[in-house]
């Protein structure tokens, strides 16, 4: 179960089921469904995503998706395989594929026990660096700016810390100016909490 | 708030706590105007308890924290970010823009998403760059019929340009590079040579800003790699670089993050433009002008803003008097950015050596202001006479249809102005000038 692989397992078990589904793409490319076979497979079929450090795509905004779509296709964000996986696909494809994935349902948020402590310190920082400003008060995202409610734990570690140390790029920078004043323990504790939110 | 009735009981300590955490206190005070509507905080120990869904309350304007508002006015705070494939040109919003009598407007080029910087070729192409996307772009024209092409493609934030007898300079995220002879070989344009990568790698203001100066040296922005932030030694300035990328030394600091200057026609003094902190109120501070009278003078950031007052953050122990003031203050968060000196021949005499400034617009303001071209005209002395709207009506309704970037002048003396929301160019002129064919 993938559910208690490690990352590394999960990755090849990732790079396994994108082979099978890359060559479905070919056989399917024509419709919407069978282009985002292969996307689901590893980012859940209903939004939510199961496997470490992959994001669950439900409920995020489909301007948001197109423009992490278009990152990808320009290589702009380098991540293997979705740069490979975008290749080929004109701007039409990228804002219907992203249309689709946002009327996903949003997922549920993580199980296992709340920390009080754990979730007032993120609280405090969230406030400290209006992260609901742009994220919005529930933090269903809009526009530009993702959804964080119910996210995976370890994709929202991830990102932070990629935005923190300079690898991943945002469209915008805005990511970038918030991190630069954040430590990793507190990065802990705001993706302790968001992955916790509804 | 959350409804207890609508909560299991079994949930009912669990609910009491996640309320107690999620409600700011601003909140119990308006629903019971008491010092505290909730009970006394239970004195349990802070014991894992079982996950439940945390609803947010309706944030409200924290005591003692002014700085935060509610949500609706929150929301108008967040960035604005620009359409990712730009607009199609019947979709440009030229017939809405505004200018002095006698001057027009015109589409000049379309279909270039994230068009930034703008920089004209000694054989008259014009250049412009990316900021969020990779790519620099030629424009010919050939017999008023114009064609663009990528000339370079694969870039990191290739934001800055600069022309120099034949050879185009691109200031990437953490590196110069350069294309020599590219006029000659706009169809086959040769690999970029890097001649210079002494750059920290940073997301936040680490897009360059480039030109060439009057002393043939390369001019680079060093942004800030923060908000409000002690900056590293090495950033919060404008560099100057020997064409060969030797020679690097400061030309000025204490600069937030500039992303437009230019030399004065007569006096040949920098003039630069400088992003003002966000965050801080709607009002305040304001974008500067500044001017360098001698190289390596501090313009006040993260200490002071717009030369009169210190930061609420950084500001302690110093005064604004320690430090150079600008010459003019361009709005609050209006972002402006690229600049140039009118030198042409097109436009009316009062406009010779005024400056032209692009601002792009704010974002971390409720009612946006910029999103426009102003023009700054300045008193023999170099200091500043008179700051006018010039190319106006990109906003409207609080909404952007477009953001200038940047503004070039071309040989004829028509005023080229990039637009990276819309992903397109456009050119002014003047009097009964024809507007060009397409």
């Amino acid at each position: 179960m993938l559910g208690v692989c490690g990352p590394w397992q999960a990755l090849s078990l990732v790079s396994f089921v994108v082979l099978i589904f890359l060559s479905a793409l070919r056989v399917n490319a024509d419709t919407l469904e069978g282009r985002l076979a292969p996307c689901l497979a590893c980012h859940g079929a209903n939004g939510q995503s199961t496997i470490p450090e992959v994001p669950s795509l439900g409920g995020q905004p489909a301007f948001y998706l197109t423009i992490q779509l278009l990152m990808f296709r320009e290589k702009l964000w380098v991540v293997e395989p979705m740069n490979q996986m975008m290749q080929g696909l004109k701007d039409d494809d990228l804002r219907s594929m992203a249309a689709y994935l946002a009327k996903l349902r949003p997922p549920e948020p993580a199980d296992g026990s709340i920390d009080p402590v754990r979730m007032e310190r993120a609280r405090t920082l969230i406030e400290q660096h209006r992260c609901n400003f742009c994220h919005g008060r529930d933090y269903s995202g809009e526009q530009n700016v993702p959804r964080l409610a119910g996210q995976r734990e370890d994709y929202l570690v991830k990102a932070l810390r990629e935005y923190k140390n300079n690898t991943r790029r945002g469209y915008e920078a805005s990511m970038a100016d918030v991190l630069y004043l954040i430590s990793d323990e507190q990065i802990l504790d705001l993706a302790y909490f968001l992955s916790r939110l509804r | 708030m959350i409804t207890r009735s609508l909560i299991p009981q079994n949930l009912l300590l669990a609910g009491t706590l996640a309320t107690l955490l999620v409600v700011p206190p601003a909140f119990a005070q308006q629903e019971g105007d008491k010092p505290a509507a909730q009970p006394a905080a239970p004195s349990v120990a802070p014991e894992a308890s079982k996950p439940m869904p945390i609803q947010q309350p309706e944030p409200t304007t924290v005591p003692g924290r002014p700085d935060i508002p509610n949500a609706e006015v929150a929301k108008q705070l967040r960035n604005v970010a620009p359409l990712p494939f730009g607009a199609p040109e019947d979709k440009l919003p030229v017939s809405q823009l505004k200018l002095p009598k006698g001057f027009k407007v015109e589409v000049y080029a379309s279909g270039i998403p994230n068009a930034r910087s703008l920089r004209l070729g000694d054989k008259g192409t014009v250049f412009v760059s990316n900021r969020l996307l990779d790519k620099v772009y030629a424009i010919v024209d050939k017999n008023g019929k114009r064609e663009t092409k990528v000339i370079a493609s694969g870039l990191d934030r290739p934001n800055g340009l600069a022309f120099h007898k034949g050879t185009l300079y691109i200031a990437e995220g953490t590196k110069i590079s350069k294309l020599e002879m590219i006029e000659d070989n706009l169809d086959n344009p040769p690999k970029p040579v890097v001649i210079y990568s002494d750059f920290l790698n940073h997301q936040s203001h680490g897009w360059k800003f480039m030109a060439l100066g009057p002393d043939n040296k390369l001019y680079v922005n060093v942004g800030s790699p923060c908000n409000i932030c002690e900056p590293p030694e090495t950033n919060g300035q404008i560099r100057r670089i020997n064409l060969d990328g030797s020679g690097a030394e400061v030309a000025a600091r204490g600069v937030r993050n500039s992303v437009g200057f230019d030399w004065h026609p007569v006096t040949k003094e920098l003039y630069f433009t400088d992003n003002g902190r966000d965050w801080l109120s709607e009002d305040l501070p304001e974008d500067e002008l500044n001017r360098v009278t001698k190289i390596g003078q501090h313009f006040g950031f993260p200490y002071c803003h717009q030369g009169n007052f210190t930061d609420r953050e950084m500001g302690w122990g110093r005064s604004c008097d320690e430090f150079e003031k600008p010459v003019a203050l361009l709005g609050p968060h209006s972002a402006a950015l690229g600049m140039r000196f009118y030198t042409g021949k097109m436009f009316p005499s009062q406009y010779q050596n005024a400056i032209f400034i692009a601002r792009h617009g704010s974002w971390n303001r409720t009612k946006k202001i910029g999103g426009d071209v102003i023009v700054v005209k300045l008193n023999k002395d170099g200091s500043v006479k008179s700051q006018d709207p010039f190319l106006t009506g990109f906003l409207q309704n609080n909404e952007y249809s477009g953001r200038p970037v940047d503004v070039q002048v071309l040989k004829d003396g028509s005023l080229l102005v990039s637009d990276d929301h819309a992903g397109a160019v456009y050119r002014v002129t003047y009097g009964s000038t024809k507007v060009a064919a397409r």
